[in-house]
């Protein structure tokens, strides 16, 4: 389904350096365009962090708790997900179908002195070659693909048995065509106008079966919250209406 | 020195610790102890030597520790040394008082039966609690520097580095100011600061008296300004007496004698004969407020952000309540694989702390304002606020809540929970 390149691009064209650091502090900025994902990524590190040390057993306490694990991350942006888990030792991989975010995650990296792999790729061309990780992170972006089981079966095939895919998405209910739609889009202007297609939107139920379809077992999920008093995230057993979270593992 | 070893101490120079803590004060091991407990590396540096703390005698000087403040130390394990030598506040009496005149008939009284979760507070003196941080700190992974001065700081891209006056400089992911109300790290940082003066002085002194203070805090509102007498072990109290600069100056340059012939009318005999036990000290009362508590990888701690009006003991309190939120919000950003001194981070403990202390410094002046003045009218107010006070349970046990530093947003190791 695509013919984006599969080799990454290692190199940042110098001229073009200032550019990219200049996309990079945009994607940087908590105040900037990308504020609505500031906001919600301490929510979503504290999910993706404790699954993670539970299915391999590591203390978050400790320092660099997530050494020798292979971290897989689609759709990776200016590296948001990528860096933290750097810093927690993983051996990271960042995949974006979007070239310019590359350099860009590339040019912030190095300025962290952390070493992430950053590639022009996507899922099924990085499963048609046989790479493998403990742990995939697939976070909001099954809402944008065309053919959401194609593409969960190709991360499942990223994963080594018994690894670990953590995916978020958003539901499908009046109340999200209201607070991602007209209210993210068109009234907070947080995310632009057309990001998101509500009828392409996943109820959890319908993930959890597209998950088994593709050969995970499901064994957690949990909501996203925003509290517009504290202007804050929180994660939530129980209120799964907009934005939700899930975690799988692949059976050994 | 060979090449190998020299490349060992310059790769040991060049690591980076989490936090740098500049000041070594009771909040700046405070912050030490809780953030090393946490999993953070900690340096702290310390412009005193260490032998300068050490000194064992009594200088008369305490603190009035809130219960919440408390329940920090008790979560760090610092509890068990202190809790020998600490007084607990059991009721706080407050009085609307006039120099030869007695009490006026109407009085707030507050008594920790009233709510459930212990004492109101703690006394201790400045000497134990001191002592207690000091041996816990020598018992952590934290380097303690002491002797050696910050002159200089500088920033990076991932890190900001501190320059001792040896020239040695220590770098960290943050640096933090707990140097108090002049810091200097804050100056450096180009941090402004707004101030304003109370036009008091505080005298405080320590005296041992005949009759047992039965745990009873009190507090006169004089024309000048309040008179706490405070309970410390055995039969002794701390006095914090605020008078008008010009009278505080007076009274400081008395001799011992005269100092308490002077002291004695202002609270009347019901502590029987009174004598000075310690040496005394006086405090220019006034605010001082960081224009922001945190910088380019530079936070602010205690009263480094916020001076505040010493009435109440809420000083060391409200430092602790930084270091408990400073704590925490590092603590999870450490553990979330964050860059702990990226503005993301400590935006979270501006927002946490910022509106707290602007409360808590209005508040401070509010009562101060009302109750250290002489007009008829708002005496009469104070008198009604006092009645009606007292006849409403609800407010009553609100006002002892917050005394007990139990309100508002409260950080986990403030409500006895590990980070």
């Amino acid at each position: 389904m695509t013919t984006a390149p599969q080799t990454a691009q290692t190199t940042v064209d110098p001229s073009e350096i200032a550019k990219f650091e200049a996309m990079a502090a945009e994607w940087w900025d908590p105040n900037g365009k990308f504020k609505p994902l500031h906001m919600l990524n301490p929510c979503r590190l504290d999910y993706i962090t404790r699954q993670i040390a539970s299915e391999f057993g590591r203390d978050l306490s400790t320092d660099r708790p997530f050494e020798g694990l292979r971290i897989l991350d689609i759709g990776c942006g200016g590296g948001l997900l990528c860096e933290p888990m750097a810093r927690l030792g993983a051996t990271v991989v960042g995949a974006d179908a979007a070239e310019r975010n590359i350099p860009v995650a590339q040019v912030h990296a190095e300025q962290a002195g952390l070493e992430i792999d950053y590639r022009f790729t996507t899922a099924e061309a990085m499963a048609e070659a046989g790479e493998q990780f403990d742990v995939v992170l697939n976070m909001e972006v099954v809402e944008h693909v065309a053919d959401p089981l194609a593409y969960l079966t190709a991360c499942q095939q990223l994963l080594k048995p018994g690894g670990l895919q953590v995916c978020s998405t958003l539901n499908r209910n009046p109340k999200s065509y209201v607070m991602a739609i007209i209210g993210a889009e068109h009234i907070m202007r947080w995310l632009p106008k057309g990001t998101h297609e509500w009828s392409k939107f996943i109820t959890p139920d319908e993930l959890f079966e597209l998950l088994k379809s593709s050969g995970m077992t499901p064994v957690d999920r949990k909501g996203f919250v925003f509290n517009p008093l504290g202007w804050s995230w929180s994660i939530s057993d129980r209120d799964l209406s907009v934005n939700y979270v899930t975690a799988s593992i692949k059976p050994d | 020195m060979d090449n190998h070893l020299r490349c060992a101490i310059s790769k040991a120079m060049n690591t980076i610790q989490d936090i740098c803590i500049i000041g070594g004060g009771l909040n700046g091991c405070a912050l030490a102890l809780t953030a090393a407990q946490a999993g953070l590396s900690v340096t702290l540096i310390d412009a005193q030597p260490l032998a300068d703390h050490t000194d064992a005698g009594f200088d008369g000087r305490s603190y009035a520790l809130a219960l919440a403040s408390q329940r920090l130390l008790a979560t760090t394990g610092l509890w068990d040394d202190l809790d020998d030598h600490a007084q607990p506040m059991l009721e706080i009496k407050v009085t609307d008082g006039r120099a030869g005149e007695g009490p006026s008939p109407f009085f707030l009284h507050f008594d920790h039966a009233e709510i459930e979760e212990g004492p109101m507070g703690f006394m201790v003196e400045d000497r134990h609690l001191r002592a207690a941080f000091l041996a816990a700190v020598a018992e952590t992974s934290i380097t303690h520097i002491t002797g050696k001065t910050v002159t200089d700081q500088s920033i990076h891209p991932m890190h900001a580095t501190a320059l001792l006056d040896d020239g040695t400089g220590i770098n960290a992911r943050v640096l933090i100011g707990c140097d108090g109300r002049r810091s200097s790290t804050a100056e450096r940082a180009g941090i402004a600061r707004s101030f304003k003066d109370y036009g008091q002085t505080a005298l405080v002194c320590a005296i041992e008296h005949d009759l047992p203070h039965n745990g009873i805090a009190h507090q006169f509102f004089m024309p000048a300004g309040p008179l706490a007498i405070l309970p410390l072990t055995g039969n002794r109290s701390s006095i914090v007496w605020s008078e008008t600069h010009e009278t505080a100056k007076e009274v400081s340059q008395m001799a011992d004698a005269a100092f308490i012939d002077h002291l004695k009318p202002r609270f009347g005999s019901f502590l029987g004969d009174i004598k000075l036990a310690g040496a005394r000290w006086s405090y220019p009362l006034n605010l001082t407020l960081a224009k922001s508590f945190v910088g380019e990888r530079l936070a602010l701690v205690g009263d480094a952000a916020h001076g505040v009006h010493p009435i109440a003991g809420q000083g060391l309190n409200a430092g602790l309540r930084d270091v408990a939120a400073l704590v925490e919000v590092l603590a999870e950003a450490k553990r979330r694989g964050e860059d702990i001194g990226s503005p993301l981070v400590l935006g979270r403990y501006q927002q946490w702390r910022r509106f707290d202390t602007a409360t808590l410094a209005a508040a401070t002046d509010g009562f101060n304002a009302l109750f250290s003045n002489d007009n008829p009218l708002l005496r009469g107010l104070r008198d009604i606020g006092m009645g009606m006070v007292n006849k409403v349970p609800a407010l009553r046990r609100s006002f002892i809540r917050e005394a007990a530093g139990l309100t508002g947003d409260l950080p986990k190791l403030m409500k006895g929970q590990q980070v």
